[in-house]
């Protein structure tokens, strides 16, 4: 087990390092004045673009630039942002917010989304099912921004129940909202994924058995079903942790959420690019890590999978 | 009368089952065995012979293909599906069809925000426009922006898995890992940091958008397109067509592309919607087409800041979207059905 983990994590470091080459080269080589953002539309005289570039290490080749930065990452000193502050200081204020959201999300989508499937599962064909079903189609097919506006309107500004932005203080009740809207997408497959499996597995031999031996129906369903059926759907779960980080940006920019995503935005409108490039990397990396997490996790739920 | 040479030497009536099987196996096996053999077949009369399907030789068997298109045609699903993307199709050819009023002109800043009026059955945008002038002209650029884009990332991402699928080896192990690369960064995230680089802010189009999609979502379908081409690979008529002189890249294209398609098809209908929602969720931030593309992002960009007065802006053209990305979604679905039953469970 710890030789796979080792394995695994050592995977992840060619990746890791690809994907942040990319997005440096993308945001500091592409033809185009890097720190033309500092400036605005007035310019700067030469001198202070000069001095900018050596601050950010513009002046240096590509690769001293890269690696100069990957040093900074590694001793997690990333610099000053455009307007000089301390970018690590900077996520370090917001990804809590983020990550509370992130979980808030993944817990409402797995809770609904597996009793959902699960009981969409078990009564396949009837109308709970197929209404279900549509439902999740239509969830699929609309996009976050709409479903958001529209929740916002009709659950915040329309209804009252909650306020239609969250404050600075981003507590629990402000946050419900948001973590819906954020969540509901990943639901509707986490709905389809759950039903699917559990159709698969009902029908399974060791099923028979264990209703054979005279299990109740209740504890075969959970103990032996459900459990069996989860395996595919707690893969995606995983995977889906680093996914709904990265897209916190459009719903945080709706709900007014002082998270990564929206830091993320507002530094790619004000072309602010070190401070872009740490947050992607940051989010690459929580990327990394969760799916790192679903491949232990996946290889301890499933003992098929050997730890080779 | 001599005694006929039936393996069956008792007295019990019994029945040879099929010609076939009294000739050559029946003698070859009494030849090996030194007892003989007995039957015991129950008569005709007692179950009786079902009713088999007829083999029809002079008609060739259906393709995967026509097999496909058979059940499709069944399917309510395909059928609605169809009948709206040839609509939405048809709105962004022959705009002026559905509406006479012309989406950037007459916008008089008095009826800003307005409710429905005659002639303007969805009200005004901010600017004063008719929304739906502006929905039934935005649906060129949505649909253009995820027709190319989606072509794109099967032509690049369909040929470098097609390749690294079939090729295998060193080949395989480098655009694996270029893929887990581009793997690491989301669409939306990729598309997000790219745009706004001095580059492409200077040249905001339909085209330079498209290119954006296509150099991060070409993963995503190489992926999908490795995995069938090596379920193809190794298949008796891949074998065959190598062992009779073609090249390797002759039955790449000519046996083994065909028939790993149907899962790339299906992907690539559903990644279509997905391109529509990503351009839209770009122009929606402020960063994908230029304000003066009309596309539904671009709409529901700008008509963001008046939500609480005027709710219906966003609405419309959001429904517009979500009806065209719904269809598309729909496609696939029934499009997977028909064509890799396989995937089924997904």
């Amino acid at each position: 087990m710890a030789w796979y983990i080792v394995r695994r994590f050592l995977q992840l470091i060619p990746v890791f390092l690809g994907a942040t080459l990319l997005v440096y080269f993308l945001v500091f080589s592409l033809p185009g004045d890097a720190t033309a953002a500092i400036c605005g539309e007035r310019g700067c005289t030469p001198a202070v673009i000069a001095g900018l570039r050596e601050q950010y290490n513009l002046d240096q080749p590509f690769w001293i630039q890269y690696l100069l930065y990957l040093k900074g990452v590694v001793t997690f000193d990333l610099g000053t942002n455009f307007s000089g502050r301390p970018i690590a200081t900077i996520i370090a204020e917001v990804f809590p917010t983020t990550a509370k959201l992130a979980i808030m999300a993944l817990v409402i989508e797995a809770v609904f989304g597996i009793a959902f499937g699960l009981i969409a599962g078990l009564r396949k064909g009837k109308l709970f099912d197929s209404s279900v079903l549509v439902l999740s189609l239509i969830v699929i097919a609309v996009p976050i921004f709409v479903l958001g506006f529209l929740m916002q309107f009709l659950i915040g500004v329309k209804l009252q129940w909650t306020n239609p932005t969250v404050s600075g203080d981003a507590t629990f009740t402000e946050l419900l909202l948001p973590a819906v809207v954020l969540g509901l997408v990943s639901f509707a497959y986490v709905l389809r994924l759950t039903r699917t499996s559990i159709i698969e597995n009902v029908n399974a031999d060791y099923v028979r058995t264990a209703t054979a031996k005279g299990l109740s129906r209740k504890r075969v369903v959970v103990v032996h079903v459900l459990r069996n059926s989860l395996i595919p759907v707690v893969t995606f779960l995983g995977a889906d942790l680093g996914a709904l980080m990265g897209g916190a940006i459009v719903t945080e920019g709706i709900f007014n959420v002082n998270g990564v995503g929206n830091t993320l935005y507002r530094a790619v409108l004000n072309g602010d690019g070190p401070m872009v490039v740490s947050i992607v990397t940051f989010l690459i990396l929580i990327f990394c890590l969760a799916n790192l997490l679903v491949d232990l996790l996946y290889a301890w739920l499933d003992p098929r999978i050997r730890y080779a | 009368m001599p005694e006929p040479t039936s393996p069956s030497a008792s007295s019990r009536p019994t029945v040879a089952t099929a010609p076939a099987s009294t000739t050559a196996p029946a003698v070859a096996r009494t030849k090996t065995s030194p007892y003989p053999i007995e039957h015991f077949v129950a008569d005709p009369d007692e179950t009786p012979v079902r009713a088999t399907d007829s083999v029809v030789s002079d008609v060739a068997p259906r393709s995967l293909w026509g097999e496909a298109w058979r059940s499709l045609r069944k399917q309510p699903l395909f059928l609605i599906s169809s009948i709206l993307i040839l609509g939405v199709i048809f709105v962004a050819l022959f705009p002026g069809i559905f509406t006479h009023e012309p989406p950037n002109e007459n916008c008089l800043l008095a009826n800003s925000d307005g409710g429905p009026t005659a002639g303007h059955p969805l009200g005004f945008t901010v600017q004063g426009c008719d929304i739906l002038s502006r929905v039934v002209h935005g649906t060129r650029s949505s649909l253009t922006v995820g027709l190319f884009a989606t072509l794109g990332v099967v032509l690049i991402g369909g040929l470098i898995g097609a390749l690294a699928g079939f090729f295998g080896g060193w080949v395989d192990a480098i655009l694996a890992r270029v893929g887990d690369i581009f793997f690491a960064l989301p669409l939306i995230l990729g598309a997000i940091v790219v745009v706004q680089l001095p580059v492409f802010q200077q040249n905001r189009n339909v085209w330079t958008l498209v290119v954006i999609l296509v150099a991060f979502g070409w993963p995503q379908i190489a992926r999908i397109t490795r995995a069938a081409v090596i379920e193809v690979r190794n298949a008796d008529f891949v074998t065959a067509a190598r062992s009779l002189g073609v090249s390797p890249l002759g039955a790449l294209v000519k046996h083994v592309i065909p028939n790993a398609l149907a899962p790339v098809i299906v992907i690539a209908t559903i990644s279509l919607g997905t391109f529509i929602v990503a351009e839209s969720t770009l122009s929606f931030l402020g960063i994908g087409l230029p304000p003066d593309v009309m596309s539904w992002g671009n709409d529901i960009f700008s008509a963001k800041p008046s939500l609480r007065s005027n709710p219906m802006a966003i609405f419309w053209p959001g429904l517009a979207l979500s009806i065209t990305v719904l269809s598309f979604i729909m496609l696939g679905d029934a499009l997977r059905d028909a064509l890799d039953p396989k995937a089924r469970k997904r």
